[in-house]
């Protein structure tokens, strides 16, 4: 006779049954053990896709701008400002001039300060750059006003 | 725009910028209902395995509020997840190398032994229950309902014959046999899941399951005792309004007094012995860190003895342990002071689980800095409901209804056991 | 009437048969288990020049907007860090909103809105060090995911998957380096991801196209023509808390032991 103490194990091994079956239909059927193994490897495939796929903003490359903005462009490059990427200052490229049609041209004093505040620290490059003293150094006005980013040694305005 | 634990957080010296206390009060709260769920479990198998007799009745009483427990204590989980509602991923596709991913599985296993036992406990209540109903010809809509239920969870057993019930005893001995390296398991679990943090330098120490599960079984028999008390003073103040022969209530007031002081006795026997183990790992884990003075002691150092020192050693160990060991080890001992002192310990080990989770994250990574942690009081928006004080007490009050509407089930006083 | 041995047996083998998910079964490939790093042509590897870095911040500003990390939100993938060591052995850390809009104060930020004036005749040295996430050889935040849901490509990046992760939070305590926190948005978690999406179209990651001194470099060790890869064969390289064996892949020229 089977004994009734089993009962409880039934029910149990029912419930793993149906939690198995969920699990069937709810786990995406790419996930499982990639090549870095067991441990650093357990994953959707899929995502790896996603992340290859995610939109590009900077381009960050050497002579992007040049073909439409020849002036600027060799300008800059004949100065020390030569180092400074377009994208720093003048935010993402895009698809520009597509898509943004405009790119924004940001005149605040910070953008400057971020370089040309002066903190003499040895050992670090930053010793090298010169800089003005923000709250004596025509405080309130943009840096532009008188300096022309694009050329910052010649006469200024 | 906020992210989260930024509201909480103040930042002092200098603190990475991605660092603030991600592990709120819900991640305080949830080792603290899974202790209780553990320690409630072992005071119970003291009964079912060591055979003490005199804990027969508190041990049915532990059982069922284990029961309770169990389904509260992943509450403050799901309240701390940022997508709760993918909280089954961890059932779903578990990785095996995070402790938490133990989480699943032990808590599966753990609800299965217990509702296994409690079904072999109360199987004959069950069908002595569903049987007069069943013959019953025409029934109320309540009746029906209780019918349903009841002939549900007998699963069709009714033989209630000596023989049968002799199997159910012995059953009910294995199941607590096993349940207690399995309720062992489920807080040791979750002191690795601190312990094992290399990146965290207060929480990592192998002592951290040990010292979890220790204070875990101290909450667990505390809260039961507590419990115990108060449910015998209800049922004493409810009798002392009926009539003396009630059939509910059949023992006089004195016999459940008398009843009570024993078993409390005993009972806080086991509490002492797990309280004073519990303080010696702590104090052997101090000592540990001031003697070996690894890179981290510094700003350790600072936080214990200094930032932390009420809410450790006044807070946790004075109130938490100390007080309620003097009180239980003073003679002649009272059902006042059994209750005071429970709720210290109760509060000991909420301390403890704090300064854990919180003492963790109140310096940072650079160990050149600081985190204050200021829970949220009065909710303004979800997260600082869940993730603040009314969302920890809501978590801490539910196991007590849940409990009640358990014992409509499972009666944990006055009945006929199988055995 | 059931044997007591039969009853045992039987009962063990529906508690281990239910509490065993399915899952299990997939991973008992040994091989597959302790697959070490296979032979991938590719390991992208980073290099910092802490000499280099002036504390402009435009390699955080590039990274928030190219990885769309919500720009005035207090989290950013990667950072840059300011020590000032005076000459009575004290030493000042800070990094203002991750330097973001860079350093441009002498003053250091103390947090709640305090500020220490230093002094520049005070100063014995004081750099910048850009972080970022290492992309650890021995990652301890993937080793703690719990449902998969962060994961390690053999080509070293480390990845989240935002359609999995749950919102424990269990990554970002275990690692050491601070580098992960929750998006604000996606409420997952988020980490500096090496520009997966750039320099797998050979391009480079933002920060280090952003970079106007060329403090930072990202290359691929097992190319030996890389200039990343023989700066870190033939010059003095450090990494950051070596003593946690993470095993990390982000090389410094010019760390101090000062950094934290």
């Amino acid at each position: 006779m089977k004994s009734h103490v089993f009962r409880p194990l039934w029910v149990v091994v029912g419930l793993v049954v149906i939690v198995l079956i969920f699990r069937f239909f709810y786990v995406p059927s790419d996930f499982g053990i990639g090549q870095r193994g067991y441990m650093y490897g357990w994953h959707r495939a899929g995502d790896a896709t996603f992340w290859k796929n995610f939109p590009v903003s900077y381009n960050f490359g050497k002579d992007y701008c040049s073909s439409c903005h020849p002036d600027n462009y060799n300008s800059i490059m004949k100065s020390p400002h030569a180092i400074i990427r377009c994208e720093n200052c003048h935010g993402p490229v895009g698809n520009h001039p597509s898509d943004p049609p405009k790119l924004q041209i940001d005149k605040r004093r910070a953008l400057c300060l971020r370089c040309h505040y002066p903190l003499p620290y040895p050992t670090s490059g930053r010793a090298n750059i010169p800089g003005i003293n923000p709250d004596k150094h025509y405080p309130g006005t943009e840096c532009v006003t008188c300096h022309n980013p694009h050329n910052p040694l010649e006469g200024l305005k | 725009m906020l992210v989260h634990g930024q509201i909480w957080t103040i930042k002092q010296l200098f603190v990475y910028p991605n660092e603030y206390i991600y592990w709120g009060i819900q991640i305080v709260m949830y080792p603290l209902m899974t202790g209780l769920v553990a320690g409630a479990f072992v005071l119970s198998s003291l009964y079912h395995v060591f055979g003490v007799k005199k804990l027969k009745d508190i041990a049915r009483f532990s059982l069922v509020f284990s029961f309770a427990l169990l389904f509260i204590a992943p509450v403050p989980l799901l309240l701390h997840l940022q997508h709760p509602w993918r909280g089954i991923n961890v059932f779903m596709t578990p990785h095996f190398t995070s402790a938490i991913a133990a989480f699943g599985i032990v808590f599966s296993a753990y609800g299965a032994i217990v509702a296994s036992e409690l079904w072999f406990i109360y199987r004959k209540f069950f069908a002595d229950t569903a049987l007069p109903l069943k013959e019953k010809a025409d029934k109320s809509l309540g009746e029906w309902i209780k019918f349903l239920i009841f002939c549900t969870l007998t699963l069709g057993a009714y033989d209630v014959s000596e023989e049968a019930l002799k199997k159910d005893e012995k059953a009910i001995k294995i199941l607590s046999g096993i349940g207690i390296p399995v309720a062992c398991f489920l807080h040791g679990y979750a002191g690795f899941i601190f312990g094992s943090v290399k990146a965290n330098a207060l929480w990592m120490t192998p002592l951290m399951p040990v010292i979890f599960i220790m204070s875990a079984i101290v909450s667990g028999i505390a809260l039961c005792i507590f419990t115990y008390i108060i449910a015998m003073e209800l049922r004493k103040w409810a009798a002392a309004r009926k009539k003396p022969a009630s059939r509910a209530y059949p023992q006089s007031q004195e016999e459940m007094k008398s009843a009570e002081m024993s078993v409390i006795k005993m009972t806080t026997k086991y509490l002492l012995y797990f309280l004073l183990f519990a303080i010696s790992l702590e104090f052997l884990d101090m000592v540990f860190r001031g003697y070996t003075a690894v890179k981290s002691w510094d700003v350790i150092r600072s936080v214990i003895y200094g930032r932390d020192f009420t809410n450790i050693f006044i807070l946790q160990y004075g109130l938490g342990n100390f007080l309620p060991l003097v009180l239980l080890l003073m003679p002649r001992l009272s059902l006042k002071r059994t209750v005071v002192a429970t709720v210290l310990v109760l509060f000991g080990v909420f301390m403890m689980r704090y300064n854990v989770v919180i003492g963790g994250q109140a310096f940072s990574l650079s160990f050149a800095g600081y985190m204050e942690y200021h829970i949220p009081v009065i909710p303004h928006n979800w997260d600082t409901f869940k993730e603040g004080v009314f969302g920890a007490v809501a978590v801490g009050i539910a196991p007590f209804p849940l409990f009640w509407l358990f014992n409509k089930i499972f009666p944990v006083f006055d009945f006929e056991e199988s055995h | 009437m059931i044997s007591r041995r039969k009853f045992l047996k039987n009962t063990v083998k529906g508690i281990a048969g239910a509490a065993l998910p399915i899952a299990a079964i997939e991973f008992i490939d040994p091989k597959k288990i302790f697959a070490e790093k296979p032979d991938a042509k590719t390991r992208w590897v980073f290099v910092v020049n802490t000499y280099k870095c002036v504390g402009c911040g435009f390699c955080v500003k590039a990274c928030k907007t190219e990885n769309q990390v919500p720009y005035d939100a207090k989290v950013t993938r990667t950072w840059v860090e300011r020590y000032v060591v005076l000459k009575n052995g004290q030493v000042f850390a800070d990094s203002p909103m991750g330097a973001r809009d860079g350093f441009t104060t002498s003053k250091i930020a103390l947090g709640e809105n305090k500020f220490k004036d230093i002094n520049p005749k005070d100063i014995d040295k004081a750099f910048f060090v850009p972080k970022l996430c290492n992309q650890c050889a021995n990652p301890p935040c993937v080793q703690v995911c719990p449902v998969g849901a962060t994961f390690q490509l053999p080509d070293g990046v480390v990845l989240v998957d935002r359609t999995w992760c749950i919102g424990c939070g269990y990554c970002i305590m275990a690692c050491p380096y601070g580098v992960r926190f929750f998006h604000p948005v996606y409420h997952t978690a988020e980490k500096c991801t090496f520009c997966y999406h750039r320099i797998t179209k050979g391009m480079k990651t933002a920060c280090v196209g952003a970079c106007p001194f060329g403090a930072r470099m990202i290359g691929n060790i097992k190319d030996p023509n890389d200039p990343v890869t023989k700066i870190i064969m033939t010059e003095r390289v450090a990494i950051l808390k070596e003593e946690y064996g993470t095993k990390p892949q982000v090389y410094y020229i010019g760390l101090d032991r000062e950094v934290k």
